[in-house]
């Protein structure tokens, strides 16, 4: 039932997705989720029974993204995968669709900075039939041509799409100027120009190199048990599940990490709208950084926590500002950005900028009340089994807990790793992570209607 | 095992057709009802209420006052300040959230099963205490300014919906936007929005859902304890409320085609046609819905795979049929034109697709297939207590959520010759509204 244009108006749950994507890994509490772990030629296999409907939730993560590809191919981990779907040696594109659509079933890919993920929920009674396509698809992809011609006009033409979206230019823009030259620097997709640089041999080598067992964490969840689950493996997957590395290929990403900036830097980027999109940041952390879990609750205050965090309260409840307004840390393999990201009209972007930085240096200075620290640990450990409702968030969840080696306890130490913060280790995260000399400004914007000088001022502030 | 397996197939099946899932139905007297779905494949709960009031009941001039009214509710209390309802929530490990439609706005929390009590002290509090205080309304109303500018005026595909939607109709209050239009929602004073709350925020004009691992009855001397002391809807004002939401001006029948144009900064063109057609439980909503998804539902549909997939005349496209608003409503269809094609080649495939399934049947296989969708997308939802009460609710607004079963059954009965008589019907000329999008192009490139 989604509908494109139903004014459904939500309310704090895009600012939840951010500040939940670092929160997602947390407790699950009374009810537990018995996981089997087991693994085949490299493969980890994670596997939950889970009884009360008839359908299974199976995601498979494969150690491939942008951090694979040469910058000059950008956009080849995506493209790869999304031409899985488009032929493989038994079936055709449309074959492959009409399939899995006539089952009722949903098969997807998805790649993001780190990896990508195949995933497909289905009907038990259709688990057969699905999981024979969900492995021809893995193993047999043949990349036609004409297809791969098709694809890319159409990765092409959504690129340019999307640039009618001010948060997504602004976005483009802020990612470039905090990466440099690293691939996270780079929109998932590509651009128009190193799609056309991307010839079938480079898509048939990338899957070779990294479409592997070795490369992979399959989750399986739903009503389905470990004998029909390794039924299922030996049936449809033996043969790809033999394949093994080349050993003088090396699957590690070959990256240097790299920072553009000492001083803030301020982009407008001129568009014809009402509103100011501004995106105000600089590097951050990867997800093993030892002050992860401080971090987390610091965000969460700052301007993670929804209506709870003091970005929220101040510039939209208290000034009016704005809609939605959020800070994160994008937390990666390797270290992502500190963001945040606010709309206002033209005409209040300085007062907004201007607010966002007195709340980061308030942050920085003084320490967070103790009734701020203690609501956020009471959301952070306590919103954990909301993350684990349905079979297709807990695939999706235990194959992020494996890739990012979280540990098989995870789930039972987060509350520990929350409860263990301090409002003194914020203050010290706060002046270690957060920079209000060093950062940097995209807005996109009308830019006639921005006064600048205001802004200017701002920077000259030490 | 597959014996094992056939019967748990058949117990879903069982609960589906007869009763879809187990609801426990009972309303107090004070006329709220109350729906209790147990589930406890998860230690959490959800809890949803219903008001039946949206867009279509606000009066001309204040259109936007049930989203704002929403808004409001979480600016404070007598008992509760502002935004305490959502901290206190957060606080206990839950989420809160709300939203508006043309029909209803509803709340709801969810948290673990044992916190969901909480839920019961707050929303029975703001159903009557609301402050509406004048200072939050107006800093308020520039939230809800920010959220038109975001989410309508730059963005050029909803700015062509908005216009698309308030063309197609003259008289009915469907036609305008949900956020309302900004003069709209600068005029909306405290006083408008106190009328609209005590018109419209009362017993019998609402009802509660709570799906999760709770029993019913644990719970249900809670909710009574906790809404049953609250006044009924008062006698003038259900009158009132009667006349807006029951006796709203039917829309007169189209004779003849719309066109308009939008033109505003963006990439691609871009276009929608929306063509005027009945609601559920309207004996034709049931092939409405399998026409849209045989047209578009996924990339196997014939839109997709002729027209972006064979043709390449788009990047995108849909045909969308929301059949449970109250009362008749919009079919569409849009698409955003490939670059260096024209708008007008994607137009006339659109056509040349509705004429088609005009003049030829689908196949049984397309029909089946469209059928197999519905039911496995209602089986998945189940996997979700928010789901349930959302399917649950639809239908309860609409009368009885004991209507989902007649809806299953709608679409079960389908037939190849019923979806090409409602496309007959429905899809033609003199009863559409189209939409272009025009981009204009930036002066200079930076």
């Amino acid at each position: 039932m989604t509908r494109k244009h139903m004014n459904k108006k939500a309310f704090t749950s895009t600012l939840f997705i951010i500040a939940l994507f670092i929160a997602l890994l947390s407790p699950l509490m009374g009810h537990t989720v018995e996981i089997k772990k087991t693994n085949i030629n490299g493969m980890t296999v994670l596997h939950v029974e889970r009884n009360a409907l008839p359908i299974i939730s199976i995601t498979l993560l494969i150690k491939a993204s942008l951090l694979n590809e040469e910058p000059e191919k950008s956009g080849l981990a995506n493209l790869t995968a999304s031409m899985l779907q488009e032929g493989t040696t038994k079936r055709k594109s449309t074959e492959i669709n009409e399939e899995i659509e006539f089952l009722g079933a949903s098969l997807g890919v998805s790649v993001n900075r780190d990896y990508t993920t195949l995933t497909m929920s289905i009907l038990k009674k259709d688990l057969h039939k699905g999981f024979e396509i969900f492995s021809d698809i893995l193993t047999n992809p043949s990349f036609p041509e004409i297809e791969i011609k098709r694809k890319k006009e159409l990765i092409k033409g959504s690129l340019r799409q999307r640039e009618e979206d001010p948060s997504y230019i602004a976005s483009k823009a802020f990612i470039k100027d905090v990466f440099g030259s690293h691939p996270y620097s780079r929109v998932t997709a590509g651009t128009p120009e190193s799609l056309d640089n991307i010839q079938r041999d480079d898509i048939v080598r990338f899957y070779n190199k990294h479409y592997l067992p070795q490369n992979s964490i399959l989750s399986v969840v739903g009503n389905i048990s470990s004998e029909e689950l390794k039924k299922l493996l030996d049936k449809h997957m033996s043969d790809w599940l033999k394949r093994t590395k080349s050993h003088e290929e090396s699957l590690a990403p070959q990256v240097s990490l790299t920072s553009t900036f000492t001083s803030p830097k301020v982009t407008i980027l001129d568009r014809d709208i009402t509103q100011a999109n501004i995106i105000l940041g600089h590097k951050g952390i990867s997800r093993d950084n030892p002050d992860f879990y401080d971090i987390v609750v610091m965000n969460y205050i700052l301007g993670g926590g929804g209506f709870a965090s003091r970005l929220m309260k101040v510039l939209r409840d208290e000034m009016g500002l704005t809609y939605s307004i959020y800070s994160s840390f994008s937390v990666n393999k390797e270290p992502g950005e500190f963001s945040v990201e606010i709309q206002t009209k033209n005409e209040s972007a300085p007062t907004a900028i201007k607010e966002i930085l007195n709340q980061i240096k308030k942050i920085k200075q003084e320490f967070v009340s103790e009734q701020e620290l203690s609501d956020a640990k009471s959301y952070l450990t306590g919103s954990f089994p909301r993350r684990l409702e349905t079979s297709r968030k807990i695939a999706d969840f235990l194959t992020a807990i494996e890739f990012y080696n979280l540990g098989d306890d995870y789930i039972k130490k987060y509350p520990e790793y929350i409860n263990k913060v301090t409002i003194e280790s914020i203050k010290k995260v706060a002046q270690k992570y957060l920079d209000t000399e060093n950062f940097i400004i995209v807005i996109a914007g009308k830019k006639e209607k921005i006064d600048l000088s205001e802004l200017d001022q701002l920077k000259n502030l030490k | 095992m597959p014996l094992f397996i056939s019967l748990i197939l058949f117990i879903i099946t069982f609960f589906i057709s007869s009763h879809c899932f187990a609801v426990k139905e009972h309303t107090l007297t004070n006329g709220i009802k109350v729906l209790i779905i147990e589930d406890s494949k998860s230690p959490l709960a959800t809890f949803q209420i219903w008001y039946k009031v949206g867009s279509k009941d606000e009066p001309y001039g204040k259109s936007g006052i049930s989203h704002l009214l929403e808004h409001m509710m979480f600016k404070g209390t007598s008992k509760y300040g502002s935004k305490e309802f959502s901290n206190i929530i957060q606080k206990n490990g839950g989420v809160d959230n709300a939203f508006t439609t043309k029909d209803y706005t509803m709340y709801y929390q969810t948290l673990s099963s044992d916190r969901i009590h909480l839920s019961f002290e707050l929303e029975s509090d703001r159903m009557t205490n609301l402050l509406l205080d004048p200072k939050e309304v107006e800093s308020e109303k520039k939230v809800v300014m920010e959220e038109r500018r975001m989410r309508y005026e730059d963005d050029p595909q909803n700015a062509l919906y908005e216009d698309v939607v308030a063309s197609a109709f003259k008289v009915h209050s469907y036609r305008w936007p949900v956020i309302g239009w900004m003069s709209d929602i600068a005029s909306i004073s405290r006083e408008d929005l106190y009328t609209h709350y005590k018109s419209f925020y009362c017993p019998s004009n609402a009802f509660i859902i709570i799906v999760g691992d709770i029993k019913a009855e644990n719970i249900l001397p809670v909710v009574e304890e906790k809404f049953g002391h609250i006044s009924p809807c008062p006698g003038n004002l259900t009158d009132t409320r009667k006349k807006t939401s029951h006796e709203l001006p039917s829309e007169p029948e189209q004779k003849g085609q719309k066109r308009i144009y939008l033109k505003k900064e963006a990439q691609l063109p871009y276009m929608i046609m929306a063509y005027h057609v009945q609601s559920f439980p309207h004996e034709d909503s049931y092939a409405l819905e399998v026409l849209s998804i045989i047209l578009a539902g996924g990339k196997s549909s014939r839109l997709y795979e002729n027209i972006v997939y064979e043709k390449k005349l788009a990047l995108n496209i849909y045909a969308e049929y929301y059949g449970l608003y109250r009362y008749p409503f919009l079919f569409f269809f849009g698409g955003t034109a490939a670059p260096q094609t024209s708008i007008e080649d994607l137009e006339k495939a659109i056509y040349s697709e509705i004429e088609k399934i005009s003049k030829e049947p689908p196949s049984s296989k397309e029909v089946q297939k469209a059928k197999n969708q519905v039911e496995a997308s209602f089986i998945f939802a189940q996997d979700s207590n928010f789901s349930k009460g959302l399917y649950t609710g639809l239908f309860e607004l609409l009368g009885s959520w004991k209507l989902l079963e007649k809806y299953l059954d709608g679409i079960r009965s389908v037939t190849p010759e019923d979806v090409k008589r409602v496309a007959n019907k429905y899809l033609i000329d003199d009863k559409k509204t189209v939409g272009i999008l025009v981009p204009l192009k930036k002066e200079t490139e930076q």
